[in-house]
């Protein structure tokens, strides 16, 4: 048990939590249009339009450069950094015909196959995972700091 | 007067709506966790409530980013199950119940819970795969539902701690009521799981078991979980495990354990059941 959340204005720990994005305010003001961009694939119709010209459809939507080439890339990390929330990501992922395992996989780099199997397998351990204090904090595959590189690069 | 006949807490996992909506409960991926249900679905068939009270949040559905309601309560007659991205679950639309519905949030608001009013709303997964997981494949669903919401999307939720208070305030509310619905307490989400980011796939069933435990005999305890526990220890979605508090404070201070069981994995979720009377209530001989 901590007492950290009685003061929403610091940082209760958040920063220290392992491949996890929390959305709070910072977040969510930088994602905002970015959101409310994957809210409107819930009306099969703007599915349909997006489908048919998508950097024509993201014009109407007033994203930053870099969150419309990360919508347009299916950068799946990226767009949780520049404030995308997965629950609204998805929709984008579902608009590509994706399940949340599918979406999964492609976050964290291995194949669908392997991400069933392993949460076929138990999961993702919480061992290791709580902290990116613990020394065998690695990421799913490499360093959250490399992965981003490659997915900027 | 209206009365709380029990509690039901279950997660409302998306692709358990899936594999009941496309006959997949067969599978040998599915078969194990559909087995686990039967004895709440035979608990609940048995029981036959009146009305549901059913706690749930949305996912970016009837709200958006553009409202965010942190206790919200449909008034309406009857919701339509949503588009959520990838067309609308079959299954029947969802009856109201207004009068209850409106009782509840005003004498809540009355109670210092600041209810915000919804008279027109779709509703999600985290609604209608519940009502699955309880009542199958009906044409029709048995009984009316007054759905009640929580912001666990947008940072902060409100804490467990409010949560359990307000299940308690949803207990005196219901007490209330000059009808004589027997009201069965849903509360939905959880349990461990993260769906985003490197750590997508966490589940900690340690955390899961060890929070059943708190919620049935020290519930005042579980209400102290902070955020950024559940986060670590349950993953960025775990939080949803505040709403199965507002169950539990819907039930006396000593309750009956009727039924548990968890499931591993369905989908990206360690997934939990539990089935809870007040203590002394007459106990299901079947389960």
């Amino acid at each position: 048990m901590t007492d950290d959340q009685t003061d929403p204005h610091t940082s209760p720990g958040y920063d220290d939590i392992p491949g996890t994005y929390v959305f709070d305010a910072k977040q969510s003001r930088k994602g905002y249009r970015l959101n409310m961009f994957c809210m409107s694939l819930n009306d099969p119709a703007n599915r349909d339009a997006f489908r048919a010209d998508e950097s024509g459809y993201l014009k109407h939507h007033n994203l930053s450069p870099e969150q419309a080439d990360a919508v347009l890339n299916r950068q799946w990390l990226r767009l949780l950094e520049l404030g995308g929330n997965v629950y609204y990501t998805f929709k984008l992922a579902a608009c590509d015909g994706m399940s949340f395992q599918q979406l999964g996989a492609k976050q964290t780099g291995v194949s669908e196959a392997d991400y069933v199997a392993m949460m076929v397998g138990g999961g993702r351990p919480i061992d290791g995972n709580r902290s990116r204090s613990e020394p065998n904090w690695t990421g799913p595959n490499n360093t959250r700091g490399a992965k981003r590189e490659i997915e900027h690069g | 007067m209206a009365e709380v006949i029990g509690g039901v807490a279950t997660s409302h996992v998306p692709a358990v709506g899936v594999a009941i909506d496309k006959g997949r409960t067969e599978e040998p991926y599915w078969a194990p966790y559909f087995a686990k249900l039967e004895p709440l679905r035979k608990w609940v068939a048995e029981l036959k409530p009146d009305v549901c009270v059913l706690i749930y949040n949305d996912h970016a559905n009837a709200f958006s980013l553009a409202l965010i309601p942190t206790f919200a309560i449909g008034l309406a007659e009857s919701f339509r199950p949503a588009d959520e991205g990838f067309g609308r679950r079959p299954v029947p639309d969802v009856q109201g119940h207004p009068e209850l519905a409106w009782h509840l949030g005003e004498t809540l608001i009355l109670d210092e819970f600041d209810m915000t009013l919804v008279n027109e709303m779709e509703v999600d997964h985290g609604l209608t795969v519940p009502l699955s997981v309880m009542f199958g494949q009906p044409e029709q669903w048995p009984c009316p539902v007054v759905p009640i919401l929580v912001n666990v999307v947008q940072y902060p939720p409100p804490t467990g701690n409010r949560c359990y208070r307000l299940g308690q305030a949803l207990r005196r509310a219901i007490e209330s009521y000059p009808g004589k619905e027997r009201v069965l307490v849903v509360g939905t989400g959880g349990m461990s799981h993260q769906l985003q980011a490197e750590r997508a796939g966490l589940v900690n069933p340690e955390f899961d078991r060890n929070f059943i435990d708190l919620l049935v005999d020290d519930p005042e305890a579980a209400a102290q979980i902070s955020h950024t526990e559940y986060l670590r220890e349950a993953g960025s979605e775990g939080i949803e495990l505040v709403m199965w508090l507002i169950m539990r404070g819907a039930l006396q201070r000593d309750v009956t354990e009727v039924y548990r069981a968890t499931h591993l994995p369905t989908s990206n979720t360690h997934n939990g059941l539990l089935v809870l009377t007040d203590c002394g209530a007459q106990r299901n001989p079947a389960v």
